[in-house]
């Protein structure tokens, strides 16, 4: 049977056709979303499934705190970066790079929190990882959540640096949407282990 | 991007130097180019991975053998399942979805090239970690170590306690390096299947090949990263002194279990779901039908995705568990063997009324039909919690995967070899050497893992160096050792027809099967572009409707 | 090269060869002779109402094969390409909703008829009361041996379990603890119960209620190091009188002799103390088996060698030449020093 086919003779022009598909940067953020969730699930399993089953040392009633500002402050900076996204779609790149800007603050903030709190807990409460079972559970998760704002920290400066040297225009908004989404992601886990840590562990 | 087609090497002079080729391999990110890749390193850890399955059977040839020390044998079976699962199949799976999901979808390349490229080198990576730990791991005795914790590394046997040394190292680094490609692959085929779809072709038209392996990829974003959280856990207590499985602090080894098991059931849908996604493309073609009930095919495929994320612990019948846990457990493993029945139904159906056409690649899929039946009902018997606290952990359950593992994915996987070959060498194979490779073959599982069931039966765990003589387990593991040498003989048959049908098999041309799918309607092989224009559809088999204008699939659908 | 259309019967025939096998391999074994661990030949309830449910299954899982594989071996040969083919595609078929539903629903059935059946044996056998008159066993597993406490009625051991036969009218089964002192192990005595895990730091317990006297084997079924395979089980189910005998015996603490006194303080000097118990000496190890009645048992090294006295002196000389990769260190003792500390050994019964 002969199979030389032409690819030309299935054509019909595609304009015909309403061919809208999602796009490709948001469905594998998307996914990327999905397996990061996957992994701080299991986390968060783990701290739940060991909350008051430490033998010793000290216990999270003890030791924790609620870090509510900086927890409002990592919160707030879903916000400016909405609002940023919204600047840029509008065409005005300045007032855009402020609020990128001001993003960055807001999540170094919540780092700086994150470091401060660590450092009470290290030296003046004596818990560290290897401690008891809370240290474990407690340093492993809040550390892979300070480590993926982080790695958006990183991807949000070199976006800045862009910005400054002019690269980033209005057509640029919907790669820099995709990027907001993993912002959004690491706050909405941050509002998943807050809940966790310091309302039911404790 | 070169519009050229890819330069093969031939047997005339080419003017571009050895180290250009070499650098067109290896800088590519073409998925034609980068699906070999993936299929040639498994076909060479295929090779390492039974050969450490010779040592293992020739090992347990006779009770109280010594052929190997209990150590070398125990790094060997951790090898072995560590090295098929996850840098023999795997990858192997990846690099046809690779190759064949743009051709299928009617796309110019998956949807990050890059990324795609980075997925292979993160899996290969990972693969010459792990066997690296053979030379680098200092271990107690010798030269080097490889892991030896088992391919699912239960705690507490992992901890810096009882495994000394780095050899567990290299088993969980090796692991989440190629996790991190296996992932990244993942969110491609995603990414591409939902997105880069050829004009026409709804999510209801694409090929059932693309249906199965979005799936698939679904289940590897959701399941290999639990087994990365988990392997990060084993480093924090190995190397930070922390306490998640340590048991001496409260810890608790049935958590790494659960943790592991979640990774590990799904895992083995993302092994078979493209092994029903070879069956679902060769045998409506050489049974000349289209598959039987295809939205039924796709709804049963979503729901094993949905239920395998729940039947994990029916690997952990015999932990201990409480009877309401093992009760849901054996209600959820029961539930998934009915979607999974219901696709062997359909199969059957395509083949009924059809006109049987015997060819390589159809004998490969009727006997994987066979076979999976057959470990679909002894992974039933494996459901049944009672029946499990006698047959788990035995060398019935080593039957059972291998029967789904080799009998099942590896039968399908020669099917599609030859079937796809054509496509992507642009030459024929020979048909009397595939014949020759499916009987050597077909003989040497059948004597190895038919009877690898009796001495589970009869009480025989899995993982031992050595046996009792006495226990009515000498002659079967005597059988099973002898289908070893059929099954070696009929890989190297393969490895020989491959190399001797690529340079000098008959030109195969664009469409030998006169099948229907898109990958069929470019030249074999494809060029660098695939399609010069990119094709609208109307139907699922888009070159039947070509070859058939007045009796169009649109019409029946 | 085989021409178009032709039929397969060689395809046929294999699989109706192997099938042939297969079955009469499995039946052939169905008698205990053959295996002292075959799990079709139970003795005891726990393994019985095992039994009892993988016949069911297997009936079911064998008539489903039956059918399907009827079904496949017919339509391969009734559906083959003929030499004589006119060359037209079939009948392009694409579905039926009868016969979808159909083999939907059947299996639905059988799935359900399969799990209550399933759930029935789980609850019989996890939800067993606990009898007044039970025998109690904490079993503890360490890297690569057994050891048993009975702990109501003072008794150590390692590696060899004794329990009373257990009368159907007036049971006495025995209660087992599973404990664990490093990594995971499974007890696992197929003709007597399934098997369960012993997990540190997660307590298991089973159960067992064997109905005629005899030596029950087994081995570790969790991979748990080096010498996993080598971690033998021995139950030895003796009438209750002889039972309450060994009991008594394993009670006392080792009798001391004075002949040999001179292979006492060989082992109390070297660091055999520190991981073996021998009870009414000052040798109260943990690590180890406890020794006090070491020649009551048939085996050393949890079963790997017979216990004779050329395997303990062996042994003791060289552990790794019985079982390479053992916790027992080589304790490089002169032969003379050997000669004297097997002979203090033997008097331990």
């Amino acid at each position: 049977m002969s199979t030389t086919l032409s690819t030309t003779t299935m054509n019909l022009p595609a304009r015909e056709l309403e061919w809208e598909l999602p796009t490709r940067g948001r469905v594998g953020m998307c996914a990327v979303i999905a397996a990061e969730a996957a992994i701080f699930t299991i986390f968060v399993v783990a701290y739940l499934f060991y909350v008051g089953k430490s033998l010793s040392g000290p216990m999270p009633r003890d030791v924790l705190s609620p870090p509510f500002f900086y927890t409002v402050c990592l919160l707030s900076s879903s916000l400016t970066i909405h609002f940023a996204g919204k600047t840029l779609r509008g065409g005005n790149v300045r007032r855009f790079g402020a609020w990128w800007l001001l993003t960055i603050a807001l999540g170094a903030l919540f780092l700086y929190g994150t470091a401060t709190e660590w450092h009470r807990l290290i030296y003046e409460d004596g818990l560290t990882i290897n401690t008891n079972l809370f240290g474990t559970t407690y340093y492993s998760l809040v550390g892979l959540h300070g480590f993926h704002v982080v790695v958006g920290l990183v991807c949000l400066s070199a976006v800045m640096a862009f910005t400054l040297f002019g690269a980033v225009k209005r057509e640029h908004a919907e790669r820099l949407d995709v990027l907001s989404l993993y912002w959004h992601f690491v706050d909405a886990v941050w509002i998943v282990v807050f809940t966790v840590v310091y309302v039911i562990g404790r | 991007m070169s519009t050229e087609s890819i330069a093969w090497p031939s047997a005339t002079a080419e003017s571009r130097s050895f180290v250009d080729h070499l650098h067109d391999w290896v800088a590519t990110v073409d998925h034609k180019r980068l699906g070999i890749l993936y299929i040639a390193c498994a076909l060479v850890f295929l090779v390492i991975g039974g050969i450490e399955a010779t040592v293992i059977r020739i090992q347990l040839i006779r009770p109280h053998n010594d052929f190997v020390s209990p150590q070398v044998f125990n790094r060997m079976f951790t090898m072995h399942g560590t090295t098929m699962i996850f840098f023999v199949v795997m990858p192997i799976l990846f690099g046809f979805a690779n190759y064949l999901i743009p051709l299928m979808i009617g796309a110019r390349d998956m949807a990050f090239p890059r990324l795609n490229a980075f997925s292979f080198w993160m899996t290969a990576f990972g693969g010459l970690l792990l066997y690296f730990s053979l030379v680098g791991a200092n271990g107690l005795y010798g030269a080097g170590n490889a892991p030896d914790v088992g391919w699912f590394a239960y705690a507490p046997l992992t901890s810096q306690t009882f495994s000394l040394g780095h050899s567990t190292d290299f088993w969980t680094l090796s692991l989440l390096v190629s996790g991190f490609g296996s992932i990244g692959t993942a969110i491609n085929i995603v990414a591409t299947v939902l997105c880069m779809r050829c004009p026409g072709m709804t999510l209801a038209k694409m090929p059932l090949f693309a249906w199965l392996n979005l799936v698939m990829a679904g289940l590897v974003i959701l399941a290999v990263s639990p087994l990365t959280a988990a392997q990060i856990m084993l480093l924090v207590d190995r190397y930070l002194g922390g306490h998640f499985f340590d048991t001496q602090a409260g810890g608790s080894a049935v958590i790494w279990m659960h943790f592991f098991w979640i990774f590990g059931h799904p895992e083995v849908y993302v092994l078979v779901l493209p092994a029903f996604a070879f069956a679902s493309e060769i045998i409506p073609v050489f049974s000349r039908k289209p598959i039987f009930g295809y939205p039924v095919m796709v709804g049963a495929t979503v729901a094993i995705g949905f239920i395998s994320m729940s039947v994990w612990a029916h690997h952990m019948f015999t932990v201990g568990m409480g009877s309401a846990a093992n009760t849901f457990f054996v209600l959820s493993t029961m539930a998934i063997a009915v979607p999974t029945g219901i696709k062997i139904f359909n199969w059957l159906a395509t083949m009924w009324g059809g006109k049987i056409e015997f060819k390589t690649p159809m004998l490969f899929c009727i006997a994987f039909l066979f076979q999976f039946l057959v470990a679909g009902l002894t992974g039933v018997m494996l459901g049944c919690a009672p029946f499990n606290w006698q047959l788990g952990n035995s060398y019935f359950v080593v039957a059972h995967f291998h029967y789904v593992i080799v009998g099942g994915i590896l039968f399908t996987l020669f099917g599609a070899f030859y079937y796809w070959f054509p496509k992507m060498s642009g030459k024929m194979y020979s048909e009397t050497l595939g014949k020759l490779h499916f009987w050597l073959f077909l003989i040497g599982f059948h004597l190895t893992f038919d009877f690898m069931h009796i001495p589970g039966l009869l009480g025989m765990p899995r993982r031992i160096y050595t046996y009792e003589p006495g226990r009515g387990w000498d002659i079967w593991n005597l059988i099973v050792t002898i289908g070893v040498f059929f099954q070696a003989a009929g890989i190297l048959v393969f490895l020989g027809n491959l190399l001797w049908s690529y340079y000098c098999g008959k030109a195969a041309g664009n469409d030998p099967w006169d099948a229907w799918t898109l990958e069929w309607a470019t030249s074999s092989p494809a060029p660098a572009y695939n399609f010069p224009v990119i094709p609208t559809v109307k139907s699922r088999r888009p070159l039947w409707d070509l070859k058939h204008p007045d009796d169009p699939d649109w019409k029946y659908e | 090269m085989r021409s178009r259309g032709s039929t397969n019967w060689r395809v046929v025939g294999s699989q109706i060869f192997v099938c042939v096998c297969c079955s009469a391999a499995a039946f052939a074994d169905l008698a205990p002779p053959l295996s002292p661990t075959n799990i079709f030949a139970p003795a005891s309830t726990p393994a019985k109402s095992i039994f009892g449910l993988s016949l069911f299954v297997l009936v079911v899982t064998g008539a489903i094969f039956l059918v399907v594989f009827t079904l496949l071996l017919y339509s391969v040969v009734k559906f083959r390409k003929r030499k004589n083919d006119d060359g037209l595609e079939p009948p392009q078929v694409y579905g039926s909703n009868q016969v979808e539903l159909a083999w939907t629903v059947i299996p639905v059935l059988i799935v359900v008829a399969l799990f209550m059946a399933t759930a029935r044996v789980i609850a019989s056998v996890q939800k067993t009361a606990r009898l007044d008159n039970a025998i109690e066993v904490i079993a503890i597993g360490h890297q690569f041996w057994w050891e048993y406490r009975y702990p109501a009625l003072g008794v150590v051991t390692a590696n060899e379990l004794h329990v009373p036969i257990s009368d159907e009218n007036q049971p006495t089964p025995t209660f087992i603890e599973l404990l664990s002192a490093d990594t995971d192990h499974s007890f696992w005595i197929p003709r007597l119960a399934g098997k369960t895990d012993l997990i540190p730091n997660h307590p298991n317990s089973m159960w067992i209620d064997p109905h005629e006297a005899g030596v029950y084997l087994g081995q570790c079924a969790q991979y748990c190091g080096t010498q996993h395979a080598k971690m033998l089980l021995r139950v030895y189910v003796q009438p209750r009188a002889d039972f309450d005998r060994w009991i008594q015996e394993q009670r006392q603490p080792a009798i001391v002799g004075s002949a040999v006194s001179h292979g006492q303080r060989v082992f109390e000097t070297t660091a055999c103390i520190n991981c073996h118990t021998v009870a009414g000496t000052v040798a109260n190890g943990r690590f180890g088996p406890d020794l006090t009645h070491l020649m009551s048992r048939d085996t050393i090294a949890a079963g790997a060698a017979k216990n004779t006295p050329e395997n303990l002196r062996q042994w003791i000389l060289n552990p790794d030449a019985i079982k390479p990769g053992s916790l027992m260190p080589a304790m490089q003792l002169s032969d003379e020093e050997l000669d004297v500390l097997t002979a203090y050994l033997e008097t331990l019964r």
